[in-house]
């Protein structure tokens, strides 16, 4: 499949800056958690899950989306909102409870919602799912060709909210597209301490729908088979399930001990990075300058940083605005 | 409601028909549960809405509350105003989490930015030997989780003026209706499940409760069943000269806690009456504010009755024991007033 410079280049950007609003947001959470680890202290508290390493399963099919297509995320969230075009400024700002945040800092990392890009994400495994669906159906209510992405990890393929929505989608012949991330490990126990199947593309069989599966964690085969199955979706030839092969570089939480892993999986996993091997395929095949990526990475960094910063010089809400939101009128 | 103008119709009628207006008025109104099309609900709330509009906006569901319930709040997000039916509360065991932390969290956790315009109506009650698993009220479980409104009419009028309110509220709303007040021809037939329907669409306010009877000796306040309890009790008691007033609260969230208070003020006695499980629960709730907000109102300790903190039995005498009932608020308030 012939794949257009243009969505190579958006995947490289968005990848680049995914990562390196990851490692940024790695270096913040640790501020006022040394010497001891303390979940609570610091500008970034509570629990931090990143998807460093996660990436080209996010850019590979929210290259093919539009604003008007939903996204829901779990708690991992950051690459999804990334690539579906979130506010940077008012997520950052709301992983550090500020009142300028997407939920004026009611929600925090786990709990981003943009509807102006219908984004949403949740700490529940498997609890998006049916919420995608719930849009999807939507979208056929309403004659458009919208569709909906959820984004779980494999182990939220043994949810009963997952057998559901995805039965519910066929049945209906809902725009739904499930991408299951297998990033190998659900918080410490591996998938095949957890799953009955090798991978879970073979239970779209279950359902009477597409599956498919991308090894590797290569962005080039996500974006071949999300274009389908997106546009199939939009079509109306009804939902499917994507597995990706991803790789999690960091433990399930920061400060995760990641005793269940051996210590040199990660480096090897870094050696084929998937940045990297998008970087270079860029250059071989598709002539790019260096200095053209260069600048690429530059504007990456200052979108983050800037986003950063917005979220740093932002102010905390007043003490009493908890009491604030809860109905709207 | 006299003469020409009297129209009845049984609770489950009254539901219907506001559910119908509002589909009328607003293309984004539709509902999605299990069995309520064809059947139109195992206790009538959809009533004859699938022949009006069609599988596309009455929508039968396979039975996967999570799903449909979670799709109710994808929809929301998508401006739509969905309806869905969890046929018996006693089944949110099995899709609570798409109920608190999803429904009810996700409008504040996006700081108001999200709206989820969603009723979720649910049977409750019992008294029909439907045992354990079919026949609680939970009133208090949904109540206690804040971000839904929780209410829970009483009679034909308040079901459909609270239905069209609930409807048109850009919050979710969990709308409880009560198996016998429907007014099923398979059930017990109760007076109080028929009652006079305006024709048109009109509102009831979600919040507010009901001074259903006035009197100046004792405040029994009540819900759903119970309030029709503490009405057939302060019949009798008015044989014996105690003149009861009857609050039928409609509405647990948001609560109305001045009529309550400035009931006592006028009575000094407060019998609270409830179809859920004593501890922790609604009489629990009124009787704290009573002692916080007007204690020194009162001339007696406040009195609770309600399912003595056990499941609901099966066989007659046993769930019969456990439910309150007219007589024994009887003999409840007669006792309190009398201290």
């Amino acid at each position: 499949m012939a794949i257009s410079k243009n969505d190579l280049l958006w995947m490289y950007e968005n990848m680049y800056k995914i990562r390196y609003y990851e490692d940024k947001m790695a270096e913040a959470y640790t501020e006022g958690k040394n010497p001891v680890f303390n979940i609570g202290a610091g500008p970034v508290p509570g629990e931090m899950h990143l998807a460093t390493g996660q990436e080209p399963a996010a850019v590979g099919i929210c290259v093919h989306l539009k604003k008007e297509d939903t996204v829901t995320s779990p708690h991992r969230p950051h690459h999804h909102a990334i690539a579906k075009g979130v506010d940077l400024n008012k997520m950052t700002a709301e992983i550090f409870g500020k009142e300028t945040g997407l939920g004026k800092g009611k929600g925090g990392h786990m709990h981003l919602f943009d509807p102006d890009v219908k984004f949403s994400c949740g700490g529940i495994v498997g609890a998006g799912i049916p919420h995608a669906l719930g849009a999807a159906l939507a979208a056929k209510k309403k004659g458009k060709d919208w569709v909906a992405v959820s984004f779980i990890g494999e182990g939220a393929a043994n949810q009963g909210a997952f057998h559901e929505s995805l039965n519910m989608a066929a049945l209906w012949n809902l725009p739904l597209i499930v991408v299951i991330e297998n990033n190998q490990y659900g918080i410490s126990v591996p998938k095949t301490a957890s799953t009955s199947v090798a991978s879970n593309d073979v239970r779209a069989a279950a359902y009477g729908i597409k599956g498919y599966y991308v090894k590797d964690n290569d962005p080039i085969s996500m974006y071949e088979v999300s274009k389908e199955a997106v546009e199939r979706a939009r079509r109306g030839e009804g939902p499917s399930i994507i597995e990706i092969e991803t790789y999690r570089y960091l433990g399930h939480f920061q400060g995760d001990p990641e005793l269940y892993r051996d210590k040199n999986e990660v480096s090897l996993l870094r050696d084929k990075d998937p940045i990297i091997r998008l970087r270079n395929l860029l250059i071989s095949e598709q002539n790019i300058a260096e200095n053209d990526l260069d600048i690429i990475e530059n504007k990456a960094k200052q979108e983050v940083d800037a986003a950063y910063q917005f979220a740093r010089s932002s102010n905390y809400p007043n003490p009493e605005d908890a009491l604030k939101d809860l109905y709207v009128s | 409601m006299q003469g020409t103008k009297t129209r009845l119709l049984t609770g489950n009628k009254a539901m219907a028909e506001a559910i119908k207006l509002e589909m009328e008025r607003d293309p984004n109104v539709f509902v999605m549960g299990e069995d309520v099309g064809v059947y139109g609900g195992i206790f009538g709330s959809t009533e004859g809405l699938f022949q009006q509009f069609g599988s596309d906006r009455v929508i039968d569901t396979p039975i996967s509350e999570t799903a449909f319930i979670g799709a109710a709040i994808g929809a929301a997000t998508e401006g739509m105003r969905p309806i869905v039916e969890l046929m018996f509360v006693d089944f949110f065991g099995v899709c609570m989490d798409q109920i608190y932390n999803h429904m009810a969290k996700i409008p504040y956790m996006s700081g108001g930015r999200v709206k989820l315009p969603i009723v979720l109506m649910t049977a409750v009650g019992g008294g029909y030997s439907d045992a354990a698993q079919h026949s609680q009220t939970l009133y208090a479980t949904f109540a206690h989780l804040p971000g839904m409104k929780v209410v829970a009419p009483s009679t034909p009028y308040d079901l459909k003026g609270m239905m069209i309110s609930a409807i048109r509220d850009d919050n979710p709303v969990v709308f409880m209706f009560h198996k016998t007040l429907q007014g099923l021809g398979w059930m017990d037939q109760l007076d109080a499940s028929v009652g006079h329907v305006p024709e048109e669409a009109y509102t009831v306010p979600l919040g507010k409760a009901n001074v259903v009877r006035e009197g100046k000796d004792i405040t029994i306040v009540g819900i759903q069943m119970t309030t029709h309890h503490a009405l057939e009790a302060a019949k009798k008691l008015e044989q014996e000269g105690i003149e009861a007033e009857v609050i039928d609260l409609r509405s647990l969230v948001p609560l109305d806690r001045e009529t309550i208070l400035q009931s006592i003020k006028k009575t000094h006695r407060l019998l609270v009456v409830d179809e859920d499980y004593l501890s922790y629960g609604m009489t629990a709730e009124i009787a704290a504010i009573a002692a916080e907000e007007g204690l020194y109102d009162l001339e007696a300790p406040v009195k609770r009755l309600a399912v003595p903190d056990v499941p609901i039995p099966f066989s007659r005498p046993l769930e019969q024991f456990v439910l309150p009932n007219a007589e024994k608020i009887y003999q409840e308030a007669v006792k309190l007033v009398n201290e």
